[in-house]
């Protein structure tokens, strides 16, 4: 079962991947059949994609699809088993760390912080990989993770102790950090989990005004479909390793391929508010028949 | 290690709305929500007044009573014997080995991202005066013991560091808890393994061996002094020049590195420069405990998280504060003295478990 899955979305990559999908921009990050895992089991399967500079991509798909897998691996973090990532161009391997810090932030899902840190002094991280050593933060790095505070509504919060923050806050600080490094691909896991509707709404507005005016090509993994529909240029629906859907989110998230990757039956729509695609669990009756 | 589960989230974080207690007004632009040049001199300044006060009085009382006036005044006063060759290299060893114990007690908290790490709980302390005990008792009889039992310190304490760091490592990450479990048992077997050749040992060198377990400053040559300043000092210069680094390492390896960090660079930066700071402080002044975490402890929470100010700051404060301890050492009881290990580890041990009740549940999960 799971080599027909590989086999087609495989097919499904190479066929959709290439062509220009309505995103402006040149490719900021490519990932060609990329494969790999931890010991012996690969969690990413062939996986082939592009972002363009100013576009938002959202990875789906179940607990366990490879989703922070794929973002591991694209970060640099995880090597390839095959396959090959390129970062503007240049294969990733060939970046040294800062360079690639330059260009490339991440955000995980977890953001643990040992010490006593404040939200600026956390925000100013971003900019360690702009600075030499030896040198404090310059009035420009300062603006800039000022900026970036601001964006995500923490300036009030500059001067606390990032321990005493909510689980929803300490997320924002280190999206705000990510955005001081100023790189031109964002990787965020999960940015939406602890956070409300509201701010899950105004954190992907953040995102895709940066990706608009700073050009800032942005992936990010979810768990919201509706978010994902409503957010995202193109998605990238996961199962076991493997892509079982690519494109814009009509031509990614259709009916059958989600009933498919989450095995239960699924409604989708539109929200007549918004016009995106609307996406609902109907039961989980295939289970039971199949 | 992450600071516990999350808190709900407040609607839109902003103090007020949910009733939570209104921010300080300065909370936002407060001169402590980062680090400046100005007030990391500011501070150092201060941390250096202190140290210099120290010393003074430390020169100026003990078992004898000494005029500094007059051993300034008169180079043949016996004032100035005191002073000269007794008193003030005693203060700089003091000073030396106190600002080693605490910059790497703040390097190494950094590095396993724990606040209770420090040379002597890590089991560095105690591989490292292993290494001494036996260069001691081989070439007891042999010319060249001020380079060989630094170097045999250095090389034990290198090996014992990185076998605690390796043995700690659970699935690939670095537990906390299996730390200081692994440190303790190593500081044990070492203890055990110092105490085995000390039984086999001449008398002689069994109470010496001995004596210089306690811990102490008495009487040391000029020549040791210069010897752990430098290396202290080369090594503070190392790692100061990635206390940024040390910083970024506080999110966890990957976001270091993705943070431009080299990692395993750093790492074995790191584990090689302490081992050779504790392997030069402890061949002269054998094992002190507890400064390298009381003092970096301290600093952290008046002056905040910062390496590139809590490494000077340890530095200075450290020195302070062993200093100030052997001078209570040497006046306590005099004519008498106590061991100055003692009077670190008296105080050291309630703080520590003060810490671990403080932050054990956050930094630990316990």
């Amino acid at each position: 079962m799971i080599g027909k899955t590989r086999a087609a979305a495989s097919a499904a990559s190479t066929r959709m991947a290439p062509e220009g999908l309505g995103a402006p921009g040149e490719v900021a990050l490519r990932a060609n059949r990329v494969t790999a895992g931890y010991g012996g089991r690969a969690a990413v399967r062939e996986i082939s994609i592009d972002v363009r500079r100013g576009e938002l991509l959202a990875i789906v798909g179940p607990n366990g699809a490879g989703k922070s897998t794929l973002l591991r691996l694209l970060s640099g973090a995880l090597k390839p088993w095959s396959g090959e990532i390129e970062l503007a161009g240049r294969p990733l391997a060939a970046y040294d760390r800062r360079a690639l810090a330059r260009r490339m932030a991440t955000v995980a899902q977890e953001n643990p912080i040992a010490f006593r840190f404040t939200v600026l002094e956390v925000a100013l991280m971003g900019r360690a990989p702009h600075l030499g050593a030896w040198r404090f933060e310059s009035a420009r790095d300062l603006e800039i993770a000022r900026e970036a505070l601001e964006r995500f509504d923490l300036a009030p919060l500059a001067g606390r102790a990032i321990q005493e923050l909510s689980g929803g806050e300490r997320k924002r600080v280190f999206l705000a950090r990510a955005m001081a490094q100023q790189p031109e691909v964002a990787l965020l896991d999960e940015p939406s989990a602890f956070l409300d509707m509201r701010h899950v709404a105004e954190i992907f507005g953040r995102f895709r005004e940066l990706a608009e005016t700073s050009q800032m090509a942005v992936v990010a993994t979810m768990h919201d479909l509706n978010a994902a529909a409503l957010h995202a240029d193109r998605v990238l629906l996961m199962k076991d390793g493997a892509a079982a859907g690519y494109g814009r989110p009509e031509e990614a998230l259709t009916a059958q391929r989600l009933s498919a990757v989450y095995d239960t039956e699924v409604y989708v729509g539109r929200n007549p508010a918004t016009g995106a695609l609307a996406i609902l669990p109907i039961g989980a009756a295939r289970r039971a028949t199949s | 290690m992450s600071g516990g589960a999350p808190k709900p989230e407040r609607p839109a974080g902003r103090a007020g709305e949910s009733g939570a207690p209104a921010p300080d007004p300065d909370i936002s632009g407060g001169a402590n929500a980062y680090l400046t040049r100005a007030r990391a001199i500011g501070t150092l300044a201060i941390l250096a007044a202190a140290l210099v006060a120290t010393a003074l009085a430390a020169l100026a009382f003990g078992s004898v009573h000494l005029s500094l006036i007059a051993a300034i005044r008169d180079p043949t006063s016996p004032d100035r014997a005191i002073l000269a060759g007794v008193r003030m290299p005693r203060v700089l060893m003091g000073a030396a080995v106190g600002a080693v114990l605490a910059v790497v007690g703040a390097a190494l908290q950094a590095l396993v991202r724990n606040p209770l790490a420090e040379g002597g709980i890590l089991g560095i302390s105690g591989g490292g005066a292993f290494g001494a005990v036996l260069a001691m008792m081989l070439f007891s009889r042999v010319g060249g013991v001020d380079a060989i039992v630094p170097a045999a310190a250095f090389g034990a304490a290198l090996c014992s560091t990185f076998a605690v760091y390796r043995l700690a490592q659970v699935e690939g990450r670095l537990d906390p808890l299996t730390l200081l479990l692994v440190g303790v048992i190593f500081n044990a077997f070492w203890g055990a393994a110092i105490m085995l050749v000390n039984s086999v040992v001449n008398f002689y060198l069994t109470h010496s061996i001995l004596f210089w377990l306690m811990g102490g400053f008495a009487a040391p040559t000029w020549r040791e002094v210069a010897m752990v300043a430098a290396l202290g000092a080369g090594g503070f210069a190392i790692l100061l020049e990635r206390a940024r680094d040390l910083n970024l390492l506080s999110l966890g390896d990957e976001e270091a590195a993705q943070l431009g960090v080299e990692v395993d660079a750093l790492r074995r930066r790191v584990f090689i420069v302490t081992s050779l700071m504790i392997g030069a402080a402890l061949s002269v002044s054998g094992i002190i405990t507890f400064v390298g975490l009381i003092v970096p402890h301290l600093l952290r929470s008046l002056l905040g998280a910062d390496h590139r100010l809590l490494l000077p700051a340890a530095l200075l404060g450290g020195a302070a504060f062993t200093v100030a301890a052997d001078l209570i050492a040497r006046v306590a009881i005099a004519p008498a003295e106590l061991p100055v290990g003692a009077i670190t580890a008296l105080c050291g041990g309630p703080f520590f478990i003060y810490i671990l009740r403080q932050e054990g549940r956050r930094t630990l999960g316990l």
